[in-house]
Order: structure tokens, then sequence, then C-alpha cells
């Protein structure tokens, strides 16, 4: 595939791995956080990490979207899409996530009229296929998805479609940066910053990084090049004792963001005062939520929605794997109570997830080079 | 605290168990042919119908006393017709390719059809057409059949179930317990071609592509292999459900053998690679409906690979994997990129990532 196989060269990758075995420090250990989880399943899925050093550590962030879902706001999905003559729509890998009684698959089974959609376009045209039908999508995902969401729901006032609604699940990724960082535990020596929501947010968000916590941040793309060279840079900046925000992705990103998709999400959304995250907890203005203006489009205000809260189950450690604390393998419920096929946290239920990731991908045990 | 070890050898004991049937429904996940699937054939099917019945389950059952193979199947594609094929050929192919790859030349099948009220003749006509010119292309005999009609509403226009008899080649000496280290592994042709033609058919995605389904009779392809190999031809899969992935993994765990796949050599259509990257999936996973998978010594190899590569739709076979000792049980892949993975079973349908 032309302009995606330049950026999976094996020739480049071992050029940049040689850079980076030449730049580190022996006897010094490096962890890095890839916020996004676009960056962890690639990764694994190209083998990344087989080709660096074994004192460059990659730690999971908390940047998959499906798994910072709390199992609350599924039981609440569940509980609209059993509403009858609705229509539930969502994205595909939001079905497995468990909530407390069952994931949106397993409602499906049950009865609910489930339906997986790519794009909440897909959705509205459901809605206008089925006009005698109430059809409702569950948003989720960070600045990345939400402009799309802001914009299907001003296409659907736009053109008057009053069966269509949207369960608001939408995310910033700044507030739970912070909250990270905040983290007396946290051990980090930089981050891979989140390609994607750059793309819509710009560089500046992530400029407090450097500046208040003092660790080095590289916006980075998806394929296994962008990610060995934003390790490199990383590197440069530790070993040049800068510690800035550097774009790697800028074939993507502009630095200022896109003006006309953060407009759109201005006009559609708000900040909720909190958010629960799965594994991180409550976390203030992390959430967004529709405007008043928006207030008919709001399937929380359409239906009564039960507005569950639902612990955190005890032995799971997300929030610790999501810090860098420990990793995914070191969690009392990894591998055992928690699998892929039946996963208790968040980080095992997208493939996203650091603990699926590592499960699928990464849990063959590997002999490498100690520098 | 438990080493990183401690807790792989726990997953890999864990893995190695035989499932358990625990769900408290049926879901799609169930028919997807991963671990769901597993679980249910393992969990509850196995110690129901054969407790103390062998252990590796191929795609076929082979009644050596009477020198013949049996297997039973049935089809449910929606939409039934699609590019490349239909309900009707995907019947007789997917019965036929059972059979061929079990090492049985195919006999005879027979047909059951459970078909919706309201569907139009025209379309029964077009497929029972299709079943009787796929039949004369598998040179299969279709002898015996059943009619079933339900109301509008159920059967998505029509079911198709199958059963079907081969008489076992007196050349092939084939079982999962064959597999050796050392064995190279052969794909008879591109992947993923007849799974992406079936997405792409339900005109879900708004994507248009030019890719065909693949089905075809494999009889021919298990005919030049065992000519080619004979004895050195260890074993052979229809890489229908779960894709090759599934394939190698289930063979992997029951040969108890290491497979490592070279991602580069794995031959897949540019456009099915391309859809597959927009979606979110690998190829790999993805079902096929005229690919075996064969696994050869590796002395007879390249005479097993030119024989495959001179049969009609198998010209782009190629070798794309070696069986190896260790870690056992389990499917590794050499990336393009130069890294390495592991590949599990199939968890689940393929549901497509967001982002």
């Amino acid at each position: 595939m032309r302009f995606v196989d330049e950026f999976r060269d094996a020739e480049l990758g071992r050029v940049l791995a040689a850079e980076i075995l030449a730049a580190v420090e022996p006897g010094r250990h490096y962890k890095f956080m890839e916020v996004c989880g676009g960056h962890t399943h690639s990764i694994y899925k190209y083998g990344v990490d087989d080709l660096l050093p074994a004192n460059v550590e990659l730690v999971h962030g908390p940047g998959c979207p499906v798994c910072v879902i709390p199992m609350g706001r599924v039981d609440d999905g569940i509980a609209i899409a059993h509403e009858p003559g609705v229509i539930f729509t969502c994205f595909g890998d939001m079905m497995r996530v468990p909530g407390a009684d069952g994931s949106l698959l397993e409602a499906k089974a049950a009865g609910a009229d489930i339906r997986m959609v790519y794009s909440p376009l897909d959705a509205l045209r459901v809605a206008k296929a089925n006009p005698d039908r109430e059809v409702v999508f569950f948003a989720i995902g960070f600045e990345t998805t939400a402009p799309s969401t802001a914009l299907t729901l001003k296409r659907a006032r736009a053109e008057g479609v009053s069966n269509f609604s949207c369960v608001c699940n939408h995310v910033t990724i700044v507030p739970p940066l912070r909250a990270l960082l905040e983290s007396p535990d946290l051990r980090l020596d930089g981050f891979i910053g989140p390609g994607h929501v750059s793309t819509v947010v710009g560089a500046r968000p992530f400029e407090f990084i450097p500046s208040d916590y003092g660790k080095p941040v590289v916006i980075a793309g998806f394929e296994p090049l962008d990610i060995l060279h934003a390790i490199r840079m990383i590197l440069a900046q530790v070993a040049e004792g800068r510690c800035q925000v550097e774009n790697q992705y800028k074939r993507v990103v502009p630095w200022e963001g896109n003006l006309r998709a953060l407009e759109v999400m201005a006009e559609v959304f708000e900040l909720r005062p909190h958010f629960e995250w799965r594994g991180l907890g409550f976390i203030s203005q992390s959430g967004l939520k529709l405007t008043d203006a928006y207030a008919e489009l709001d399937a929380e205000r359409r239906f009564s929605v039960p507005g569950i809260r639902v612990a955190d189950p005890k032995a799971c450690q997300c929030g610790e794997v999501l810090k860098g604390v420990i990793k995914p393998w070191e969690c009392k419920v990894f591998g055992t109570a928690c699998t892929p096929e039946r996963p208790i946290g968040t980080c095992m239920v997208s493939s996203e997830g650091a603990c699926a990731a590592y499960y699928n991908f990464g849990r063959f045990a590997r002999e490498r080079e100690v520098v | 605290m438990r080493t990183e070890e401690a807790t792989l050898r726990i997953i890999e004991t864990a893995r190695g168990k035989r499932a358990k049937f625990r769900d408290e429904r049926v879901t799609m996940a169930h028919g997807a042919g991963g671990k769901a699937t597993q679980s249910m054939i393992e969990g509850l099917f196995a110690p129901a119908f054969a407790p103390d019945g062998p252990e590796p389950l191929g795609d076929a059952a082979v009644l050596h006393d009477l020198g013949v193979a049996i297997t039973t199947d049935s089809f449910v594609v929606k939409p039934i017709r699609f590019p490349g094929g239909s309900i009707g050929e995907l019947a007789v192919n997917g019965s036929v390719n059972d059979l061929a790859v079990s090492g049985a030349r195919p006999l005879a099948l027979t047909l059951s059809l459970v078909l919706e009220e309201g569907l139009p003749a025209e379309e029964l006509r077009d497929e029972v057409e299709a079943i009787a010119a796929a039949a004369r292309r598998a040179e299969v005999e279709v002898v015996a059949g059943d009619t079933k009609v339900v109301e509008r509403g159920h059967a998505d226009s029509m079911y198709i179930c199958t059963t079907a008899v081969g008489t076992l080649d007196p050349r092939a000496s084939l079982s999962p317990a064959g597999i050796r280290p050392g064995d190279r592994i052969l794909v008879s042709g591109r992947v993923g071609d007849h799974g992406m033609a079936i997405m792409l058919s339900r005109g879900e995605f708004e994507l248009g592509a030019d890719i065909r389904s693949d089905t075809r009779s494999l009889w021919p392809a298990a005919d030049a292999l065992l000519e080619a190999a004979g004895e050195s031809l260890h074993c052979m899969r229809d890489a229908t459900r779960g894709g090759v992935a599934s394939v190698v993994n289930e063979l992997a765990r029951s040969s108890a053998v290491a497979i490592v796949l070279r991602e580069a050599a794995v031959p897949v259509d540019p456009a099915v690679s391309g859809a597959a990257e927009i979606l979110g999936l690998d190829p790999l996973y993805v079902a096929n409906e005229g690919v075996l998978v064969a696994f050869v010594a590796a002395e007879r190899c390249e005479a097993a690979l030119a024989a495959l590569r001179s049969v009609p739709g198998c010209e782009e076979a190629a070798e794309i994997g070696e069986v190896k000792t260790e870690p056992p049980g389990m499917v590794l892949v050499e990336t393009g990129f130069g890294g390495r993975r592991v590949m599990d079973m199939l968890v689940g349908d393929p549901l497509p990532r967001i982002c």
C-alpha cells in the first residue's frame, strides 16, 4: 500500500533502532509512556519493542477510549438499549466491554436491537431509515472522535431528524494526563504524545507537561517508524537536557490543531463538572456533555437513565497499570481471572488496552540483549 | 510477587486446558470460529458425544475401517449472492473441502434446504443451478435431499445443510499428530478474499473494491500435494472461519508445537489488505472458502509448492512459515517490520477497532 508501507520499512527501522541504541546511556533505565491506545496497538502489532534496547521501557497510558468507559455507563447504555422501540448503535469494540451485568454483545443476544456502526453518520442514517424507531448513538472517544459526533448532531438538528439521540461519553485528554502526573508514585522519563487527538487539539495543550512537570513530549504518528522516530527524539531531548513538546507527526498534526473541529465541538459540547474513568476514578472537567441548545438530542435527557454507579472490581489494578506503577503481568488477576475473553478491568477490554495488548501480542518472553 | 515467567506459565497452562462452556447465552462470537466456538465444542459437544474420543478434531471424521471420510456443514451466509459466488456454490465447495483436506476424494453429498416463506422462485432456481454446477466441477453427486419452509422473517432467504462423504486416498497419512518441528507451512493461495468480499457486499461500510470470494473445490490442490509429497505431507486444514490464524493456532495447540509465520510471505490481495487496513482487521483472521494450509516435511516442500502452484487458482501458493519446538502451543509472527508478536486465536467476532 502506497503511503503506508513506506512507514513500515524494515531497513529504516533497523537504522533508527541502531541510533536509539547509540543514544541510550548504559546503566540508565528509561521509562516512556505512550499515551494513546493506538500506539500501544502498533507497538505490539509490529513488534516495535523487539527493536528497543532492554533499558528502554514503554509504559501504556490511559488513551484507549473504549477501556476508560466505567461499568456504570455501559449499564446505562444497556438499559436504554432494552427500552421498547430503541435501536442502539455503537462502535464495534465497545460491544464487548463488560458492565456490571454483561456487555452490549450479551444484551444483543438477549434481544436488544444493538447495531455496530463505523461512524456516527451511519447511526444517523439508521435513524432516517427507521423513522418509527428511536435510534440512540453511544458516543465514545477523546477529541479524536468528538468532532464527528458534534457534526452528526448538528446535521441531525439541521435536517430535523427527531428520532435520533446520543449518549455522550466523550472525554478529553489533558485532565487524565494531569491526574497521572500528579500521582506521587509515577516514574516516567517522557511521553509519546497522542497523534490522533493532537490532529484536533494541536500540540499546545501539552506544553504544561514540560513546563509544569519537566517531562519531554513528542507527538507521534502510528506507523512503526513514527514510534521509533519519536523515541529517538525523546532520547535526544534527554541527552541534550532539553524538555519541550515536539511534533514528529507533522505530516498530519498542525501545531494549532484543527480550528474548525474545535469550533464545532465548542458549539455542541460543554465540560461536565466531573466524569468517572475506569481505573482512575472521578476526574474533574474531563468529560463532555451536550449543551442545552442540543438538549433534545441528548439521550440522557430523553430516556430515564438509571445513572448506575458501579465501583471498579477490587482485585483489578488497572489504575496502577495505567500509571505505569506496575506492568500488566504484575497485576494480581492478569491472565487468570482477567483475560480477553472475560475481562475484569479496563486494560483488558479493547485490543488497544495495555493488558489485552500484552496478553495477545507481547506475552512471549523475549530474549533480549542486555545493554 | 509472581515473576513474569510464572505469569506466562499460568496463562499457557490455562490455554492448554480443555475450554469450559460457561456463557449464559449463545452470542455471535460462538459462531465466529475463535475461542468461544472452541469453548462450545470442547466444553459442551465433545464431552456429550465423545467423552473418550480422540482429542484433535479434524475437518471431517475419518472412518478408516470403512475407507471413507464424512463431514457435515451448514451455510447461513448473508447476502446469499456475493461477488465471486453464492450460498449454493459455497455449500458444495465447503463440504468438499472438508473432505479434501482430510485426504478423501469427494464422492457424494446430501443436501437439506431451509427456505424462507416468500423467497422468489427465481432465486431458488439460481441456487439450485449453482449447486448443480459446483457439484459437476467438484465431481461429486448430490444423492439425497430434504426441504423445509419456515415463516417469513426467518432463515435470511435460505439456509443450506450438507453431509458429504469421500473415499480415503491411499497416498494420505494426515493427522495433526504427524506435524513435526521443521515442517514447512504452505497456503494454497491469497488469504482473506472470501470474508472481505462478504463484509463489503453487505454494504455496511460504503467501501467499494473489486474483491471476489475465493470459493472453489480444494480437491485438485489436495490431490497435487498428495502426489508431490506423499507421506511427507503431514497435515492439511481448510482455513475457513477464523482464517489461517485460527487454523494454525488450533494445530499448534493440539500438536504441542510452536509455529512461526513470516507475515511478509503471506499472499494477500492489495485490495484485501487495503480494506483490512481501513477496517482494522488482520487478513490472517479473515475467512477463506478456497484456501488450505498444508504442513510438509522440509525436504519435500519445494516439490509440494511447485505442484500446488500448477493447480488453477493456486498460482499464488506460498510457503509462509515453519514448525518449531518452543514455545509449544504458541503461534508467533515475524512482522514485516522486523519485530515479533504472538498471534492468538480469535476472541469473539472480529470487531473493528474504533481508531
